[in-house]
């Protein structure tokens, strides 16, 4: 599963798209935010952390369906199935990859976004931890998505449509925490919410995405 | 390490197209899968690869990570290099030697190329590397030969004369001779019988 | 006694559910007709709420059905994945669009309804928002349905969605309970009978909540149908490509 894991990791690194893709959309979707809104300083420091929020899950929604359509089309898919590989280790495996190639340099990148979107300087820490805590929600919700659509041609669309609803209470909690965090409310509240619906995804899902990679490799 | 298979019948997107299939494998044997386009070979192999349930029938095997498969498609990633390829697939199956696969398929001078400038003869030659990297006794190919020149024929007959002799097993699909002594089954006697009745059932036939 | 599996074999299900289906449809209307006219003239205004109130004998229902179409799916689901009966699978599958346009006019009699109550068409409130997500969830559910070839695959993994999905609806409402408190009114109707509406209108959305119950029995009967019916073309038609 360590192989498997420094594997995606390096293949994200060598072939381009994993850090890079997601980065430059991030950075596209917050600077495209002050065009559509104004440069108006007070409101895009009030809107500053759900907007942060909106391009991150998108960014990271961007590359779920690498997750494991590549491996599916070269056939690595049926062999590390027949492997003595666990799928449900292999899964977590790579929604854990998915999150050091995507979610990590995210988290690493929104602070200094919320400088292009005047984050009031209170926000920062709470940005960056609620990040911290909530994209590994992401990847392993998303893995369970693309695990859903890995044997359909051109699955993108399908994989946003289905794996967005699921992003819902993650991204209330999430942008909860930030938005409270940049008025200097108290944020413990959502963030406990946060947590716990992360912990219960990375507790359950892989499990779920074992199961579907199985029935669509038959 | 003897694999069997008893009255095996294989459905494909939940039609039989197999029923009735009986054969064994000892060590030092090989069994080659012989039929018409269609009949059902790779499903057949997918389904002793454990990649989906048998339909009726059994598939018996001394110990359940046995098998070895290597499919139409390699599995090999185009940015890693040879070496690091086979080291990741060693690596999962809890192998550490890599050297003697290399040699063996005659991989050497490639190493540290990167695989995707392999051509398509090499790049299957490392796919069937691969298996031997994996340890495993009983080894299921399909196609194995396609894509590959003489030399490269000659080349994997070679490797697997060497993996019957130490005790190992194969079972493929393939059409073409590939010049030491195997076991032929044609399976176009086992087709699914066409039976449609009126009082379909869960199958809808 | 027979068992309730047996109507897991197509070719039973199909016959019992051809005679049913035209009882189930008359009853259906019947109660519907009378639900409805029954509350849309002979029941008073409310006081407060003058003539709009009585859209609700069309909002509740289909509010409920809603729900408990995506409970049946779920039901449905698990049958499929423990049992492996296939009607189970179709069944769910047949259920989703009816589930989809219970949704839809619930969220469409709510807006309605909201405009002269509230002054608005939407608003951001808890219930609104998790029909609306409800909605997301009916929608990717018949996509992905839509979108694989292999039926047995298809009923598989719809049905773990159908599972998981269940779970993160019941995430989102709480969670969206978090984010906004709304401006929707409690539950219309409970088992406690003092929070009730009162009875002049009760009687009639009862009928009518049996005729949308009946409604949606029939429609996922007649669908659940046609499935088997085209499910066992396909089979027939890649036998006749195998032979």
């Amino acid at each position: 599963m360590i192989a498997l894991f420094i594997r995606d990791v390096r293949l994200a690194v060598r072939a381009g798209g994993g850090f890079g893709l997601g980065l430059a959309f991030f950075l596209i979707v917050v600077v495209l935010v002050p065009f559509a809104l104004g440069p108006e300083t007070a409101l895009l420091s009030r809107i500053a952390p759900g907007v942060l929020w909106i391009g991150a899950l998108l960014a990271c929604l961007l590359s779920l369906d690498r997750i494991f359509a590549l491996d599916f089309e070269d056939g690595t898919l049926d062999l590390i199935a027949t492997s003595p590989l666990p799928l449900e280790g292999v899964c977590a495996a790579k929604a854990l990859a998915h999150w050091v190639t995507t979610g990590l340099p995210l988290v690493v990148a929104a602070p200094v976004l919320g400088v292009l979107l005047s984050l009031p300087a209170a926000g920062y820490p709470w940005l960056v931890v609620s990040l911290l805590v909530g994209t590994p929600a992401l990847s392993v919700i998303g893995t369970f998505g693309a695990a859903l659509t890995v044997g359909i041609k051109r699955g993108g669309l399908l994989l946003s449509l289905l794996v967005l609803p699921l992003y819902v209470p993650t991204l209330i909690f999430g942008a909860e925490v930030a938005r409270a965090g940049a008025g200097d409310l108290a944020v413990e509240t959502p963030l406990v919410l946060l947590a716990a619906v992360t912990c219960v995804t990375i507790a359950l899902l892989p499990f779920a995405s074992a199961a579907v990679l199985r029935m669509n490799l038959r | 390490m003897v694999l069997k298979v008893v009255d095996l019948g294989v459905a494909r997107g939940g039609v039989p197209v197999l029923e009735g299939v009986n054969f064994a494998a000892a060590p030092g044997e090989a069994v080659v899968l012989t039929g018409p386009n269609g009949v059902g070979k790779t499903t057949l192999l997918r389904t002793l690869a454990g990649l989906q349930p048998p339909y009726s029938g059994r598939i018996i095997l001394p110990d359940a990570e046995a098998i070895a498969y290597a499919g139409h498609a390699d599995g090999i990633k185009a940015v890693l290099s040879v070496n690091e390829n086979l080291r990741f697939w060693a690596r999962v199956h809890g192998q550490a030697d890599i050297a003697d696969a290399v040699a063996r398929f005659g991989l050497g001078e490639l190493a540290a190329r990167r695989a995707g400038g392999l051509s398509a003869g090499q790049k299957r030659r490392l796919g069937l590397a691969r298996l031997a990297v994996t340890g495993r006794p009983i080894w299921v190919l399909d196609e194995p030969t396609v894509s590959l020149d003489k030399q490269s024929v000659d080349l994997f007959g070679a490797a697997v004369r060497a993996h019957l002799a130490s005790g190992g097993t194969a079972v493929f699909a393939s059409h073409i001779d590939m010049g030491f002594d195997v076991r032929v089954v044609d399976l176009t006697p086992f087709r699914a019988r066409a039976t449609v009745s009126r009082d379909y059932d869960e199958v809808f036939l | 006694m027979a068992s309730i599996w047996e109507y897991a074999n197509p070719k039973k299900f199909t016959a019992t559910a051809e005679r049913l289906l035209p009882v189930l449809a008359v009853l259906a209307v019947v109660a519907l007709a009378t639900g409805l006219i029954w509350g849309f003239f002979f029941t008073p205004d409310d006081y407060r709420q003058g003539s709009t109130v009585k859209i609700i004998y069309l909002h509740v229902p289909s509010a409920l059905m809603a729900i408990n179409t995506w409970l049946m799916m779920l039901a449905a689901s698990l049958i499929w994945l423990i049992r492996r009966h296939h009607v189970s699978a179709l069944a769910a599958r047949a259920a989703a669009p009816v589930g989809a346009v219970m949704t839809v006019i619930a969220l469409l009699t709510g807006a309605i309804w909201g405009q002269p109550m509230w002054g608005t068409w939407w608003a951001w409130d808890p219930r609104l928002t998790s029909f609306l997500i409800l909605f997301l969830f009916y929608l990717g559910y018949i996509a992905l349905w839509s979108a694989i070839e292999n039926d047995d695959t298809a009923a598989d993994l719809t049905s773990v969605l159908c599972i998981v999905g269940s779970v993160f609806a019941l995430l989102s409402r709480y969670a969206v309970n978090f984010w906004n408190q709304g401006l929707h009114q409690g539950a219309s109707l409970s088992l406690d009978k003092e929070k009730n509406v009162a009875d002049v209108f009760y009687h009639p959305l009862l009928l009518c909540i049996a005729g949308f119950v009946l409604l949606f029995v029939a429609l996922v009967l007649l669908r659940t149908v046609t499935e088997i019916r085209a499910r066992r073309t396909r089979a027939l038609l890649a036998r006749e490509r195998m032979a």
